[in-house]
């Protein structure tokens, strides 16, 4: 079994039961539990849960925290935890040293538009590879699989040459175009159509169906969990990207929020520019934060496909 | 009269000598022809232009005597492969890369069973938990970078306060080449054994349970049950894991970038590459050799693991 072989494209499938709580006072627990018991458990079970948590908040909300600092709370040699006031001077200033509002745009445009044809483009080459006849599809499908193991880091110079060449530097097509070829995508979906039953297709074929109806009205229906999976995955990846906007992008007007980031580093990169900095951070990290508080399975399940083999 | 409605790799076969000769295609065969096309060649187009074409420009590029911008370039054959691994850069590049991809797999890897192990218990709130430490695996790379570089701010970052109250200094994170390889190098582990640790989980999940009863009724207890039972059972989301996380960290560029721009301590394959074409000397030519040679180590470990994973780490 080849590493990629998918595990359940259904995330539905992946999960325990949820309680989605942070764990109960663990005193309300009932009486088989002696004293002793309940330390081991909460010592053995409780302790590492909430410690590992704590590791992943605490950075994220000293963020959070910071931004709303003020510079006198923050150059200090008495550490303040809390601010003294939910104080939006830090994202003002953010604002305005650099076109922020611009960015988030730019990071909308090419996080919908980018995303919205890669998953396109997905699934019309998934249902081709598994439901039209063709000859060298199996070829096709090895130089896809073989592409899916290309790093996008070593195609950066080539891939700068060309876009430039084409006019496409300082453009919003040129930071989405490279990036709209999708072997991920299509690899995952095409590992999901296969299980498909291939009666639910003969009645549609029989009554005259195209494949276009096919596609549309009976494919693209019964694989929604599979296609929110790979939506997700190439939404956090695209909004995310810095690599490439970073290269292709030196002009504040077709900047991402990541590239933007950078740009607010180099003008507050000292002591004093702290809480603006952590404005900014909050800025990028908080939507993609709240998109996965709320997706977690899918994202989860899509990053971490094919992890079990054998 | 049936039709194969999903032609797996068997249908394909049958339907070859069909295809042969062209006058002999059916309108049917033919009309599949072309929706086919007109349904993949759009994303088939895209992965042949921006992801194989330049792995060949790469190659060309790297015998290249080229300034990024300028218009002349002399070809110089291998010189750009023999500047590298002739110069200081190659012990130092190499040996970053190699450090900061063993210390950075093993550690996340480590980390990771360890909470996922913490995540494998029946009681409650662990789906929480498991959604909390994968979260920073899917945040922005520049932005937890940024985050992290004010944690360790010699200065005013909660470290430096934390070790004052100890009556220590804070080590110099940023202006000490080893010390800022050390400081990403924690972060980026941070990011990612969420990761490892929900993969080893579903491994974990995914143990026959009967074995494992079998084991404690036999009465091991639970450490030597992880030791001879779980760990070598594990071998085959052991390797997966091993093979993922080494790509991924040599192909760590993010976090590398925002919290140490100028590379110093940090420069890796990848990272010395961007410097080099789009640093301060815009050596093209130059560039495009360390990232053949990057490319050379993804492809070893990629055709490696195509090896290895049939045989070696199957159990059942």
């Amino acid at each position: 079994m080849s590493l990629l072989s998918p595990v359940s494209p259904d995330p539905a499938a992946d999960a325990g039961p949820d309680s989605g709580a942070e764990p109960p006072i663990p005193l309300r627990r009932h009486r088989p539990f002696s004293r002793a018991n309940l330390a081991q458990t909460i010592a053995g079970g409780y302790l590492p849960l909430i410690l590992s948590t704590l590791v992943v908040f605490l950075p994220l909300l000293w963020m959070v925290l910071s931004s709303f600092k003020q510079p006198g709370e923050i150059i200090t040699m008495d550490l303040k935890i809390l601010p003294e006031g939910l104080n939006l001077e830090n994202y003002n200033i953010a604002m305005t040293t650099v076109p922020f509002a611009q960015f988030f745009i730019n990071s909308l445009i090419v996080t919908t538009v980018g995303a919205t044809i890669k998953v396109l483009l997905a699934i019309l080459t998934a249902y081709a590879l598994v439901f039209v006849r063709f000859p060298y599809k199996n070829v096709i499908f090895v130089l896809i699989l073989v592409a899916l193991m290309v790093p996008p880091q070593v195609s950066i110079l080539p891939n700068y040459i060309l876009i430039a060449g084409m006019g496409g530097k300082n453009t919003l097509w040129g930071i989405i175009l490279p990036g709209l070829g999708t072997a991920f995508g299509t690899f995952l979906l095409r590992q999901h159509f296969m299980t498909l039953p291939a009666s639910i297709l003969e009645s549609a074929e029989i009554d005259g169906a195209g494949h276009w109806r096919r596609l549309w009205q009976i494919v693209a229906p019964v694989s929604g969990p599979s296609i929110a999976t790979v939506a997700l995955v190439v939404v956090v990846s695209e909004w995310n990207d810095y690599i490439w906007p970073l290269i292709i992008t030196d002009r504040p007007e077709t900047m991402t929020l990541p590239v933007g980031l950078t740009l607010l580093q180099n003008s507050e990169g000292n002591g004093s520019g702290w809480g603006i900095l952590m404005a900014g951070a909050v800025l990028v990290i908080v939507p993609i934060l709240l998109v996965f508080a709320a997706l977690q399975r899918y994202i989860v399940a899509g990053l971490t496909q094919g992890s079990v083999t054998g | 009269m049936t039709r194969q409605l999903t032609d797996r790799p068997r249908a394909v076969v049958e339907a070859k000598p069909a295809a042969a000769p062209r006058a002999r295609w059916s309108a049917r065969t033919r009309r599949d022809f072309f929706v086919f096309l007109a349904l993949a060649l759009p994303n088939l187009l895209l992965i042949a232009v921006f992801t194989y074409l330049p792995l060949f420009n790469n190659i060309y590029y790297s015998t290249l005597d080229w300034t990024l911008g300028s218009a002349s370039a002399t070809v110089v054959g291998l010189d750009n492969y023999v500047t590298f691994f002739t110069s200081s850069d190659a012990t130092k590049v190499l040996g970053t890369t190699a450090l900061f991809t063993l210390v950075t797999v093993g550690g996340s890897m480590v980390l990771g069973l360890l909470v996922a192990l913490a995540l494998n218990s029946r009681i409650r709130g662990t789906t929480f938990a498991r959604s909390a430490v994968f979260a920073p695996y899917v945040l922005s790379g520049v932005g937890v970078g940024l985050v992290w570089l004010f944690i360790f701010d010699p200065g005013y970052g909660v470290l430096a306060w934390l070790l004052r109250g100890l009556g220590q200094q804070s080590p110099q994170w940023i202006n000490d080449p080893q010390l800022s390889l050390v400081m990403v190098m924690i972060v980026y582990v941070w990011k990612n054994l969420g990761y490892c640790a929900v993969v080893y989980l579903a491994g974990l999940q995914s143990l026959p349970q009967d074995v494992m009863e079998a084991a404690s009724l036999d009465g091991a207890n639970g450490f030597k049950r992880f030791v001879t039972m779980s760990l070598p059972l594990l071998s085959p989301t052991t390797f997966f894991l091993l093979i993922t996380t080494m790509l991924s960290s040599l192909q760590a560029f993010d976090l590398i970038r925002i919290m140490t721009p100028l590379g110093n301590g940090t420069s890796t394959l990848i990272y010395e590459a961007y410097l080099q074409a789009f640093g301060a000397f815009n050596r093209a030519g130059y560039s495009a050799a360390i990232s053949v040679i990057l490319f050379a180590i993804l492809l070893i470990i990629t055709v490696l693991q195509l090896r290895f994973v049939e045989r070696k780490v199957h159990y059942s």
